[in-house]
């Protein structure tokens, strides 16, 4: 090996003339290194794209500069700038025959341009002409390529050299020819399925790379068709048992692992053939209790074969004795002190509550400490988990958690996934509308934005219709509640639009119905809202609606209530507005003020939001009308479908529009006149209610005008308006679940809560929740929420739900924990601030240690490298450095070196050190680490990197 | 899939390596990177509750190593003066990468000796490609021999 290493480097230096890093090169990457912002940084790179554009423009540039500055392109676009002048280039260079050249250029293509990107055609034909090569590295950085530029039209015209490349004698091309076909696969499937064969062909390949290699397209295929590959199963178990058993060369193990990665993939093989198979799964168990057996749990990736593990007997057919061992190795996981462990026991936990609920309750605190730890990924996987084990006992304590969580993140697309978790809990597992309410303000108040509209509607329509039971005072408790509520909240700032919305309907339909607040202090509330929102027409319409509805009641009750002046000049505003739906609404509002009482409670019945709107299709109440018409001689109103002639009427229109559309001539016969006047007389007399409001006994005309606030309840008609019709009724039956009874909540305790409690909404969810359950397991939950440590009541509530054992059998074991609840709080304190330290320790052989990075070990020698520098480099002080270091080493002399010398031997050095330190430095490479790192830096100074502390760390080993 | 994208980035959040295995414009490379580095350098940004209470809390180092960012997760892993930031699916094996990194960062080592971030800025293209040879739309080979003898 050692061999074959310096053959290569030889090779390189050979083709490269010595790293050939010219002087420009160097000062980028120097300067890059250097800066200190991006804005330093892109100024940097403006000006080398600048300098490029002139040197690429050179026609006559030499093979081997034009490879640097490609990778200079690669620099400037790596650092987000455009260098799209420079791909051609890149182009060129994959032409070219030397290797190092070839591969920069496809690298460079690969880098730089998408499969679909015209000039990508240009390298399709070289990568053909390259697969032929006879140079198998020339194939293998073309089968390289292929992988990255071939897109799915390129497909077929390199897919017969890539199949036969799969029978060729080197390892390393049947390997990627394996590789470029999953590529293949992974771009359209259907242009390799007539090669599936040649997969399992390979997967008995005598080199492992290939065979490793082969069960990524596998498990593609795998998991697209599993049926079809169940006779592979046993293939499957017998390399993972030869991997386990150490059978494949050294090469391949990882920190005295045997081929981990290769394990890993077979294990995700097994859990999908096994999946819901007895018979496969019988043929795994053996092989996997092996590994289990074997498990390292002292490192890193001893504990990742071990999670693919747990992952694969939750996937397949359950065996007890499997699942035991899994949860034992689970709870090992999340008992480390390893935030990384204790997420994949978090993890393989949601996997294996799946199959037995009851292992959650084992490691509960466990689970809290997760879901209070700081850690915001531990968390977001504990949440995960909750939301996995959410039943009805438990949901109000966990959708409390999520809010709470909720509220303080900003992340987006994380915040919208919770909200709408939320959403889905309460509306499956809701214990009481009350709740769901409540709950529901909360999402809304803090992530309106993020839900669905939908969700709104169902709120609204959950408040009018309230329990669906004969219990009306329950049900105006529960609005009366919920103006409360809004009322207090309504004031606050940067609501979101659908939160608002659902706050003005509530106002506007149940604001003075209990007569607690006077309709001129709702009218207020609403004028802020609309005058507070001036470019958010939809929650303005609400707001609008919602103060003609308290205007209606109070003249329906014969009050006279006056229009504030700030009030109306709002309403003169919209009636001016550019939204012809404000307009409208608010000529609505001037037209109700000066009708009489009569007619206004007809218009704008009482509490009718849930009353059944009847539609008369028949328009029976315009029959007066019509009959009129016909007295002063109008013609009767003819059926289309009764009408001579075959073209119904919407067709005709549809002609008459072709025929104004087109201006063509026609040349077919003319239909017969359109029976015009009773259609007119028609239209006219269904508009006529909607112009002068005229008491009718059917607000239809409202649904116009009104849209969602009368309309939504009115059942048939609107579904198909909001699509929602469907989803409520789903709703509607989970809520009211069997235990709970609204009448053994005393209404008047919890209103005088609610008035208590502020905005606090979550008290009172809580408060009521709270007796919801001490009805359904009363003493049990009681004394769980005595104890003093509230862990161990969260505990109880989020687990305790499978029965009053477990929590016995958990006070029991817990013993100690309940007894010195500070004692634990304190352990955990303590143990949360050195984890790092510890987790290292144990879990890692030496080179995992320097994962700790530089704060404890490396920081030593980084901590000034430079004054340390000074005192090293004198030539005394170089001497023993090159005594100890034998003088054979000089081929693994590191690049850094080479480029020094280099330089040393043009004369380009960098000033203050003495040339012999050049010889000095290269026999040196076995020193100690931080006289290698010194010595590094040295050259660097002699390329003319200066080390004046810019950017000292760019010379700290990454290891060690 | 599996793995996304592979990116080196300094403690300045300065990219050092990108690669990314399907093909995204450079304006999204920048916007991907600056989230994932704001993320992933400084966890303690998305907490401005409690990374108060824990001194020595801003070095990241109690935290997990990995971050669920969009759909996907990031798993990184920090060596001096560099993280090592890979992009995985949902359903990869978070520990295995996080190996896998050391795995990479031992191969380089191997063949730079002693290997530091200068090394890699130099000789960027070779680890490029000792990449290719390790991951191919997915990781796969781990043998550092091949690709020495491949340069």
């Amino acid at each position: 090996m050692e061999q074959l290493r310096t053959i290569g480097r030889e090779l390189a230096m050979g083709s490269q003339g010595g790293w050939g890093q010219s002087k420009e090169f160097l000062d980028l990457v120097k300067s890059i290194g250097e800066a200190r912002s991006k804005a330093e940084e892109d100024r940097i790179i403006s000006r080398e794209l600048e300098h490029l554009k002139r040197r690429l423009a050179d026609p006559d540039v030499q093979r081997r500069k034009m490879k640097e500055l490609l990778l200079r392109l690669v620099y400037a676009e790596m650092l987000g700038h455009d260098a799209s002048f420079g791909h051609i280039h890149a182009v060129k260079m994959t032409h070219d025959e030397s290797l190092p050249l070839k591969r920069t250029g496809y690298l460079a293509v690969a880098l730089f341009l998408d499969e679909r990107h015209d000039l990508v055609i240009l390298v399709v034909n070289t990568i053909q002409k390259d697969l032929r090569s006879d140079n198998y590295l020339i194939v293998c950085a073309a089968l390289t390529a292929a992988c990255r530029l071939i897109g799915e039209e390129a497909i077929p015209a390199v897919l017969p050299q890539v199949v036969e490349l799969l029978a060729h004698p080197k390892e390393a091309v049947r390997k990627k020819a394996v590789m470029a076909l999953h590529r293949f696969y992974q771009r359209s499937p259907s242009s390799v399925s007539h090669l599936v064969s040649n997969f399992r062909k390979r997967l008995c390949d005598n080199d492992p790379g290939v065979m490793g290699a082969t069960l990524f397209p596998l498990y593609d295929l795998i998991l697209e068709d599993p049926n079809s590959y169940k006779d592979l199963v046993v293939s499957f178990v017998n390399i993972l048992k030869q991997v386990a058993e150490r059978r494949l060369p050294t090469s391949y193990d990882y920190h005295q692992m045997p081929a981990p990665f290769i394990q890993i993939k077979l294990l995700k093989i097994l859990a999908v053939l096994g999946s819901g198979d007895k018979q496969a799964s019988g043929h795994m168990y053996t092989v996997l209790g092996d590994i289990f057996r074997k498990g390292d749990t002292a490192s890193n990736i001893g504990n990742a074969i071990l999670y693919e593990c747990i992952c694969c007997i939750s996937s397949i057919f359950p065996n007890p004795k499997m699942l035991d061992a899994a949860a034992e190795t689970t709870s090992k996981f999340l008992k480390s002190d390893s935030h990384n462990l204790k997420y994949m026991g978090i993890d393989a936990l949601g996997r294996l509550i799946k199959i037995n609920p009851d292992i959650a309750e084992e490691h509960q605190l466990l689970v809290i400490d997760c879901l209070e730890d700081p850690d915001d990924t531990l968390k977001r996987k504990t949440f995960e988990l909750l939301y996995k084990m959410t039943k009805s006992t438990n949901v109000e304590v966990i959708v409390d958690r999520m809010i709470e969580y909720m509220i303080n993140i900003t992340d987006h697309h994380y915040k919208t996934e919770i909200a709408s978790r939320c959403v889905e809990l309460a509306e499956q597992f809701a214990p009481s509308n009350q709740w769901f309410i409540q709950t529901m303000n909360k999402v809304f108040e803090h992530a309106g934005d993020l839900v669905n509209i939908r969700v709104a509607h169902n709120l609204m329509r959950l408040i009018a219709e309230g329990f669906g039971e004969e219990d009306e005072g329950a049900d105006s408790q529960l609005r009366s509640s919920a103006v409360d509520s809004y009322l207090r909240i309504v004031g606050e700032p940067k609501l979101p639009s659908s939160f608002l919305q659902i706050i003005c309907w509530v106002l506007g339909e149940y604001g003075t119905a209990d007569g607690k607040y006077s309709a001129s202090y709702i009218v207020g509330k609403l004028y802020d809202v609309a005058e507070g929102h001036p470019t958010d027409d939809t929650v303005r319409a609400y707001a609008i609606s919602a103060i003609l509805k308290i205007f209606a009641f109070e003249i329906a009750l014969g009050r006279k209530m006056d229009m504030l002046p700030e009030c109306q000049s709002l309403l003169d505003e919209l009636s001016a507005s550019h939204s012809t739906d404000l307009q409208q609404r608010a000529y609505e509002l001037q037209a109700l003020l000066g009708l009489d009482k009569q007619a206004v409670e007809s218009v704008m019945p009482s509490d009718a939001s849930c009353e059944d709107i009847e539609i008369d299709r028949n328009l029976s109440f315009l029959n007066g009308y019509v009959q009129q018409a016909f007295e002063n001689g109008a013609a009767p109103y003819i059926p289309e479908s009764e009408r001579s002639g075959a073209i119904s009427v919407s067709n005709y229109r549809a002609q008459d529009q072709q025929e104004t559309s087109a201006h063509a001539l026609r040349f077919e016969a003319y239909e017969l006149p359109k029976p015009s006047l009773p259609l007119a007389a028609s239209q006219v007399s269904i508009s006529t209610p909607n112009t002068d409001l005229v008491p009718v006994p059917e607000p239809s005309h409202y649904k116009e005008g009104n849209q969602m606030s009368r309309s939504q309840p009115s059942g048939d008609s609107l579904s198909g308006e909001f699509g929602v019709k469907l989803r409520l009724d789903g709703v509607n039956k989970k809520w009211g679940r069997p235990t709970y009874s609204s009448s053994s909540t005393p209404p008047s305790s919890t209103s005088s809560q609610q008035a208590t409690n502020g905005g606090s909404g979550s008290e009172v969810g809580r408060s009521t929740s709270s007796q919801a359950r001490e009805s359904s397991y009363g003493s049990k939950r009681q004394q769980g929420t005595e104890v003093s440590a509230e862990k161990q009541r969260l505990a109880a509530s989020l687990f305790g739900s499978s029965a009053a054992k477990a929590d016995r059998r958990g006070q029991a074991g817990r013993k100690t924990a309940k007894e010195s609840p500070s004692t634990e709080k304190v352990a955990i304190a303590n143990a949360t601030p050195q984890p790092a330290k510890e987790q290292v320790i144990p879990s890692a052989p030496p080179p995992d240690l320097l994962d700790l990075g530089e704060p404890v070990s490396s920081n030593p020698p980084s901590a000034d490298p430079f004054t340390q520098l000074e005192g090293l480099l004198g030539p005394a002080s170089a001497s023993p450095v090159l005594s100890d270091a034998p003088a054979s080493s000089t081929s693994k002399t590191p690049d850094l070196m080479s480029i020094f010398s280099d330089d040393v031997q043009t004369g380009v050095t960098g000033g203050t050190t003495e040339p012999s330190l050049g010889v000095n430095v290269v026999a040196a490479k076995k020193g100690p680490s931080l006289q290698d790192a010194l010595q590094k830096d040295v050259a660097a100074r002699q390329v003319g990197v200066t080390p004046t502390g810019n950017n000292p760390i760019l010379f700290k080993d990454l290891l060690g | 899939m599996g793995i996304r994208f592979v990116l080196f980035v300094n403690k300045q959040g300065q990219t050092r390596l990108a690669q990314y295995y399907e093909h995204v414009s450079i304006d999204e490379r920048r916007a991907l990177e600056g989230e994932i580095v704001r993320k992933c350098l400084a966890p303690s940004y998305s907490l401005p509750l409690l990374g108060s209470e824990n001194p020595g809390f801003s070095s990241g180092r109690y935290l997990c190593s990995f971050v669920e960012h969009r759909n996907y997760k990031v798993v990184y892993r920090r060596y001096a003066s560099l993280f090592f930031l890979v992009g995985v699916d949902n359903d990869e094996n978070e520990l295995a990468i996080l190996e896998f990194i050391h795995l990479f960062v031992e191969t380089m080592d191997h063949h730079f000796g002693n290997v530091c971030e200068l090394d890699i800025m130099f000789h960027l293209e070779k680890v490029h490609f000792m990449l290719e040879e390790m991951v191919m739309n997915g990781c796969i080979v781990e043998t550092s021999d091949v690709e020495v003898v491949e340069k």
